[in-house]
């Protein structure tokens, strides 16, 4: 299912916590799995799940409790605008309307040419910063006005 | 530790919770969430409570007790807090309880009553959550009721061994479900259905058949496994509609398994024999009861007069009650018989002129969790016994070290200190392994015959745990008693628990499996195998159904073919008995009669019939005794199954005496265990007994496949056959053709083929020789 540096990795994770323990790694895990193949299908949580020796529905409860685990496949780029309340009553939700109709979609939605797919993220800790987005999970972009955001999407395409 | 609940103090010991105390001195706090079984999850805020000096309300079963706390769970502060949290979990909750299963029952109706408000203050939307399909036996048609209190999840996790529900999603989203809409398999299963609080997960096959205060409660006893689990059987005009657990914590706790909360389907099966049939002229004919009792008594009397009282047999389940097994062994020694038996699914008897009392399970099964350590030998253990692993489950979670020495390689969901999965024949070398391992831990003379035997890492590992641990326990499964070396693994047993200072016991078969030495149900001349491979001029059937229950059902059928009379006492009027039986008497299933059970342990457990017998059903008891009566045998006018259990058991004793497990000459002989397949017979948890059976709910789950042949890698190979490919499967003179499949749990050399279908009734011993080739 997963490549052997994946599971290495993984094992990495799992080696942290006692060996009576390991699905502790749950998270860790998931997010490997994913990072492969660009989303959890059901299949790759039923792996991980065995791989860590817990039931495949305590890993499905921790895979869809967290909104940057994908349970859907995504595009290239997964652009995650911050709507939570500090964001929003500084520009986030004008931040994510420039964006649906400069990429001509809506939140949960994929470009047609499977480049960017855009969603409503949660709270990423930097409030100051608003409006703040993240990409594919790993890359933080603060005070994304209009300029920034056509910055953006002109480096992703 | 002294504790103050709304002005009453209440003495607990340390680590108990507001609520334990609350308990105690009989303050109800409301509840959804908790529950004594399962582990406190605190997340329904229900059991809100105030407590002096804290600033805010405290949920009761969360917050530990500490000394000199006072709580009021009945202030204003409290009650506030508590109509709060019932206004928040309406909100969601659909307002259907007129049309909602658990109306009249549920908990959160009863509170809400207490609690909410006659009119919600939520002009919202309410969220809609989808139904799910989780198999034939719970329903989750309605889970907007759900309230998320994750008994069901804990239940799995906890009790049941597997975590098949869970919580996905997160606030207003998360539900209730399976991974990918699997179905729930766990044998279980629907006791989540009493622990949900609310009308979401409810039974399926009792859906819209009776509100709650319609039905009448009556007890009784499970006639399946050797718990003899205490029920409660409800019933509307009649007809039995629902099984529900009677809490007994001696026994089964709060929990009972599917197989004894659905099997009641087959109570009022179309199957059900109603009139006395008498074959005439070839084919079965309904008569009334007269007739049909003078045919027996008649051609009864001629057979045992022309050939002699040793051409009669008679062969019980070991689920008919005490009071029938009683009866039918007297009626058969008052024949001049002693070809008695209600051990269909033995072939060893070679110990029965050695036992030193009646074979049990060695100790109370409320003590089962006060053992530190534990071996079961060969026994499919969650399938079997249900219960009984489930008590081993939990003996496991506290620090007791559970070994296993099995034939099948199944998961028991039990975290087992160690386990050896051999084949059948190799099973008494496993357990003489152990033997040596303990005899040379202890530095004993090493038993007679186990020279040669070495003692691995692993039988090493189980000596020492019933060796260093303090209270230890070895326990015999189904298929170490129906095992040809059933007696050898009795002394291997017995042995090892001389030396480690362990009980010994046997889990027990049914219902009755000790009731049926308590009854004296025993052969003084042929025994269970003998009367078939003997063939014998005339048999009495009680509840047995030779094709499916029976050892060698091969050789049984034969022999009942040839047999010139068959006379069976069953509730059921389907299945092979209409090839070979002579006739039918229409007796009752434990629901339509009074009688007792003696479980595993020895615990007598009378009941009640809980609704008149079906047509002219009767009870087997009756029926005996005016049979009885017809032979002119004395000793058979009884007017109730009360005076015929005083003649078995002292009346008001809890638990019969004499019991033991011990041998007064018990020996082993390590065989080799030849060349060739082997089979392996599981008996399936619902092919065991005519109820479950015929019970449709249970025949639809994933444990009532058809039999299929399982092989690992190598056997299969060997064969040249794949997964799924067909195979033909032979003993004997009988053949099946079965799917193989793939199983890696199943040992070297070895077919796993289930009994108890008619689709392998064809074949012969559940031990021993197969043949299987590509079909």
């Amino acid at each position: 299912m997963l490549t052997s540096e994946s599971l290495k990795r993984i094992d990495r994770e799992i080696a942290k916590y006692p060996a009576e323990q390991k699905q502790s790694a749950v998270m860790a895990a998931l997010a490997i799995a994913q990072e492969e193949q660009g989303w959890l299908s059901s299949a790759a949580i039923e792996f991980v799940a065995g791989y860590l020796g817990m039931a495949p529905i305590a890993a499905y409860e921790v895979a869809s409790f967290y909104n940057m685990y994908d349970l859907k496949p995504v595009g290239k780029y997964k652009v995650s605008v911050c709507t939570n309340l500090p964001c929003m009553l500084t520009g986030g939700v004008d931040a994510g309307e420039y964006l649906k109709t400069k990429l001509g979609i809506g939140y949960n939605e994929t470009t047609p040419d499977g480049l960017i797919t855009l969603k409503e993220g949660e709270c990423m800790g930097a409030c100051g910063d608003a409006p703040v987005m993240i990409v594919n999970n790993r890359r933080m972009c603060s005070w994304m006005n209009p300029e920034q955001i056509d910055k953006l999407l002109a480096e992703l395409k | 530790m002294e504790i103050e609940i709304d002005g009453k103090m209440a003495q607990v010991p340390d680590g108990s919770t507001i609520m334990d105390a609350a308990q105690q001195v009989g303050a109800y706090i409301p509840h959804f969430c908790y529950h004594k079984k399962l582990s406190i999850a605190a997340n329904c805020r229900m059991c809100l409570v105030q407590v002096e000096k804290a600033p805010k309300p405290l949920p009761a079963c969360a917050t530990p007790a500490t000394n000199g706390m006072r709580v009021f769970t009945h202030s204003e502060l409290a009650v506030k807090a508590q109509q709060g949290v019932m206004e928040f979990l309406l909100i969601n909750h659909p307002l259907d309880c007129p049309i909602c299963d658990q109306g009249g029952e549920c908990q959160l109706q009863d509170l809400a009553v207490g609690y909410g408000n006659s009119a919600s203050r939520f002009q919202e939307d309410k969220r809609v959550v989808f139904h799910k399909d989780v198999g034939p036996l719970i329903s989750m048609q309605e889970m907007a009721r759900c309230i998320h209190c994750t008994r069901c999840v804990r239940f799995g996790q906890e009790i049941a061994g597997v975590m098949e529900l869970g919580m996905a999603n997160r606030n207003m989203h998360a539900e209730i479900m399976t991974f990918v809409g699997r179905s729930i398999d766990s044998e279980l299963s629907g006791n989540m259905i009493d622990l949900c609080p609310v009308g979401a997960l409810t039974s399926k096959p009792f859906r819209y058949a009776a509100r709650s205060w319609e039905l009448g409660r009556r007890k009784s006893i499970s006639p399946h496994d050797s718990i003899g689990a205490n029920l409660t059987v409800q019933v509307k005009n009649g007809v039995v509609l629902r099984v529900l657990p009677r809490e007994n914590e001696e026994v089964n706790e709060c929990w009972i398994s599917d197989k004894e909360r659905f099997s009641y389907e087959a109570l009022n099966s179309p199957a059900r024999l109603t009139r006395p049939m008498v074959r005439v002229d070839g084919t079965l004919r309904e008569v009334d009861w007269n007739s049909a009792l003078d045919y027996v008594a008649h051609a009864l009397k001629d057979i045992v007069a022309t050939h002699g009282g040793e051409s009669f047999a008679a062969l019980s389940s070991p689920q008919a009650t005490l009071e029938e097994l009683y009866l039918l062994q007297k009626l058969t020694r008052g024949l001049g018989s002693g070809n008695v038996d209600f051990r269909p699914r033995r072939r060893d008897f070679s110990n029965d002129g050695q036992l030193g009392g009646i074979p049990w399970l060695g100790l109370r099964f409320s003590e089962i969790k006060d053992l530190d350590a534990a071996l079961v030998v060969g026994s499919f253990l969650r399938k079997d016994h249900p219960l009984f692993a489930q008590r081993l489950r939990q003996l496991a979670k506290n620090w007791g070290q559970v070994s296993m020495l099995s034939v099948g390689g199944d998961d028991p969901l039990i975290d087992l200190h160690a386990q050896v999965t051999v084949s059948p024949a190799d099973l008494p070398l496993a357990l003489a392994r152990v033997v040596k391992a303990a005899a040379q831990f202890q530095g004993e003379t090493i038993p007679a015959g186990l020279d040669s035997v070495e003692a691995d890492a692993t039988s090493q590992a189980i000596a020492r745990s019933l060796l260093e641990r303090n209270k230890r326990a070895i326990f015999l499964g189904n298929a170490a008693e129906q095992s040809p070396q059933a007696a050898q693994l009795h002394a291997l047993a017995l042995e090892l628990a001389r030396l480690t200072g362990a009980t010994c016991g046997f889990i027990g078969e049914a219902a009755n499996s000790v009731g049926g030495h308590v009854a004296k149900a025993l052969p003084t001349a042929l025994n269970a195998d003998e009367m078939f491979a003997q063939p014998r001029k005339a048999y009495i059937l009680l509840g047995v159904e030779p094709e499916l229950d029976c050892y060698n059902p091969q050789q049984a059928v034969a022999a009942l073919k040839e047999a010139a009379l068959v006379v069976m006492l069953t509730p059921f009027n389907d299945g092979a008995a209409r090839e070979y039986a002579d006739v039918l008497l229409p007796t009752t299933p434990f629901t339509e009669t009074s009688g007792t059970f003696v479980n595993a342990e020895g615990r007598v457990q009378s009941f009640n019939g809980v609704v008149r017998p079906l047509g002219d059903a009767r009870p087997g008891w009756k029926v005996l005794r005016v049979l009885g009566n017809l032979l002119a045998l004395p000793g058979f006018d009884y007017d109730s199954s009360e005076q015929v259990r005083a003649e078995i058991v002292p009346a008001g004793e809890g638990f019969v005496g004499g019991l033991s497990n011990d041998l007064e000459r018990g020996a082993w002989l390590l065989a080799d265990a030849g060349e060739g397949l082997q089979r392996v017979t599981d008996v399936p948890i619902y092919f065991s007994d005519p109820l479950a059976r015929r019970a449709p709910a249970l025949q639809k789950t994933r444990d009532a496949v058809a039999p299929t042949a399982r092989m690992n890698a190598d056997t299969l190979a060997a064969i040249g056959v794949t997964d799924g490919v067909p195979v033909r499967v032979r003993q004997g003179t009988g053949e099946a053709v079965l799917t193989a499949r793939f199983d890696e749990t199943v040992p070297a050399r070895c077919v796993r083929v289930a009994a108890g279908h008619p689709s392998t009734a064809a074949l012969g011993a559940m031990f021993g020789a197969i043949n299987v080739e590509r079909a």
